[in-house]
């Protein structure tokens, strides 16, 4: 097929090649395997890759295709996926080392219409433990890292996936997002990332981390792969009791369109402004002008309790880890770890010696700080008063979408930081999911996608909101700011990385960090 | 100021079954004291603003109900595979009663 590399395809124009074909899933598939081998040693984007897994759907694929068998989008397309998703003949260690080399006896709902779509998985993606992070340095097996500058974080928890799409390792991949989670790392590499509708894609055989806030979704470079993937995983799960039993919102037909006449863009007051970097401001503020120039409307929109929105979803999200994460018990699978010099411990001593063998730093804190929040005599005061809270954060999302039709900011406050920045100081770290967290609170979907780069050269996000199940409405706009963008810029950002094969090919697990 | 002590970070672990070292102790109190006092404030965006009902989730919750019909489930052995210790079909576990 045209073009200099396999791999600088988007997934769309790779699913028109195979269409056509000009080229097949196999060796696809095997030109994302080649440059995991000699790429992923310095960015450590995956835990594990499944190179004869994915080479043995990539060839039944390419069977299927050849005998005329109608297939998907995306068949032949391959995949990777976040190690919080189960996955059978593969580990699924969410980053932790409570569950390594765990294999699920079954898969996650996303991962089998995955496969039932004829997308090959290529491996699994890092992430900071159990989907506890905004850095991936709390992963258990080591941190991933940013194709634009290996010495910077790409974000979390999901920066494994969205390391592997910005460094052209695959060209789409699953993340997951709790508090910003896809969005974030997106925004910090250059990729588009969605959080769909809660309960529009299915949480069965997702490691739950926070289950009211949960939401698996796509992690892409282009506008239409994320819709194209969304639409593969989307839709009613009777495995899931909170997945929305009605039809998925046309999120193809959107992203194809693209079209922003006459439509209302609301700019949040709260999620922006001071404690945003200067270079994440100006592109956000481009941005919106470039939509306005499109022909949308734009108004300025309050949300004053965005202002709590942070300190809700600290006490919601670690209240529901302290239950969610109390099945880690060293019985029925995973570690199990003796406490030291007692004869014949009992199975609570034996689960306690486990939890602290098993779980690391910020699994910890958040188990504890959940199990205050839940405690008697501070229930009220914390989870009480926080669940009243969610309710003033839905309920100014349903005002604001009274005065616009789509909520726009910079999904995160920074560009990607250096690794160690933010390790010691939690406070610090949790600040990068400021204005990705109402949406979670809410329910509400969520995309954010590229807006071109910074003083300091690094990529800015930005994010768009829309109300409950108007999904569509994310891609119809994105679709158009990013062909506005596409237009300016003359061509896709591109991490420097992406075009320094050659030159860093090396032993695998030796990464060479660049100053 | 909301402060969690030492002592009460150590019940806390006690009651979430984790068996914390002196050295994490020491940390982890001053740790979420900080955070405590930063999430503290949430009550502040309840002032003035009459009865607001709880929400525990984004969307409407009601209980769902399979078709009550036989279908695949998961081998003993699947379902053995990934335990610490077994035995024959069953989970082999530490002593759960008492020593006397």
């Amino acid at each position: 097929m045209p073009g200099p590399e396999l791999t600088d395809h988007s997934a769309a124009e790779l699913s028109q090649a195979l269409a056509a074909g000009e080229t097949t899933s196999a060796e696809v598939t095997r030109a994302h395997l080649d440059r995991i081998a000699s790429l992923d040693g310095e960015l450590h984007a995956f835990l594990h890759v499944d190179a004869p897994g994915a080479l043995a759907a990539a060839e039944d694929v390419d069977r299927r295709r050849a005998a005329g068998e109608p297939l998907g989008a995306l068949a032949g397309v391959p995949v990777a996926v976040k190690d919080l998703l189960c996955t059978v003949g593969q580990p699924t260690t969410c980053g932790s080392r409570i569950l390594e080399g765990w294999v699920p006896p079954y898969d996650a709902t996303v991962v089998a219409r995955l496969r039932a779509a004829g997308l090959p998985i290529l491996g699994k993606t890092n992430l900071d433990e159990f989907a506890m992070g905004s850095s991936t340095e709390h992963s258990a097996y080591g941190p991933s890292r940013n194709p634009w500058d290996t010495a910077r974080t790409p974000g979390g928890s999901g920066g494994g996936s969205a390391a592997a799409v910005a460094a052209r390792l695959a060209p789409v991949a699953i993340g997951t997002d709790t508090g910003g989670s896809i969005r974030q790392p997106g925004a910090l590499t250059g990729t588009v990332g969605v959080k769909p509708t809660y309960g529009g894609v299915s949480r069965y055989g997702i490691v739950a981390m926070a289950s009211s806030l949960d939401q698996a979704g796509p992690v892409t470079r282009t506008v239409l792969d994320a819709a194209l993937l969304h639409e593969v995983i989307g839709g009613h799960d009777p495995m899931d009791s909170t997945s929305i039993d009605a039809p998925p919102p046309p999120v193809v037909e959107a992203a194809r369109r693209g079209d922003v006449t006459g439509l209302r863009i609301g700019v949040v007051k709260e999620l922006g402004g001071e404690g945003f970097q200067a270079g994440v401001r100006a592109r956000f503020e481009e941005a919106v002008g470039l939509l306005t120039e499109a022909g949308a409307q734009v108004v300025e929109v309050s949300c004053p309790s965005f202002a709590q929105a942070l300190a809700t979803y600290y006490l919601v999200m670690p209240s529901e880890v302290s239950s969610n994460l109390a099945r880690f018990d060293a019985m029925r699978y995973g570690l199990r770890a003796f406490p030291d010099g007692v004869e014949l411990p009992s199975a609570e001593q034996v689960m306690a010696a486990t939890r602290d063998a098993g779980f690391g730093d910020e699994v910890k804190r958040r188990i504890i700080l959940g199990t205050y929040a839940l405690s008697s005599g501070y229930y009220d005061a914390y989870y009480g008063s926080a669940q009243q809270v969610r309710s003033l954060v839905a309920r100014d999302f349903d005002r604001a979408f009274e005065q616009a039709d789509v909520l726009v900011s910079p999904t995160a406050p920074t560009t990607a930081f250096r690794m160690g920045e933010k390790l010691d100081d939690p406070l610090a770290m949790y600040l990068q999911d400021v204005a990705t967290i109402p949406a979670n609170l809410a329910g509400v979907p969520g995309l954010s996608l590229p807006a071109g780069l910074a003083e300091d050269g690094l990529p800015v996000g930005f994010q768009l909101l829309a109300p409950l199940q108007a999904d569509d409405r994310l891609y119809n706009a994105a679709a158009a700011l990013e062909r506005l963008l596409l237009d300016r810029w003359g061509g896709p950002l591109t991490p420097p990385l992406v075009g320094q094969v050659d030159s860093l090919v090396g032993p695998v697990g030796t990464p060479e960090v660049r100053a | 100021m909301p402060e969690i002590t030492r002592d009460e970070v150590a019940r806390l672990a006690g009651l979430a079954r984790i068996q914390l070292g002196d050295a994490e102790l020491d940390r982890l109190a001053p740790e979420l004291t900080k955070i405590l006092d930063a999430v503290a404030t949430v009550s502040q965006a309840l002032e003035g603003a009459g009865e607001v009902q709880p929400m525990s989730h984004p969307t409407p919750l009601r209980n769902v109900f399979r078709a009550d019909e036989l279908r695949p489930t998961l081998s003993p052995e699947q379902a053995l595979a990934g335990a610490p210790a077994s035995e024959g079909q069953r989970f082999l576990v530490p002593r759960i009663l008492g020593e006397e």
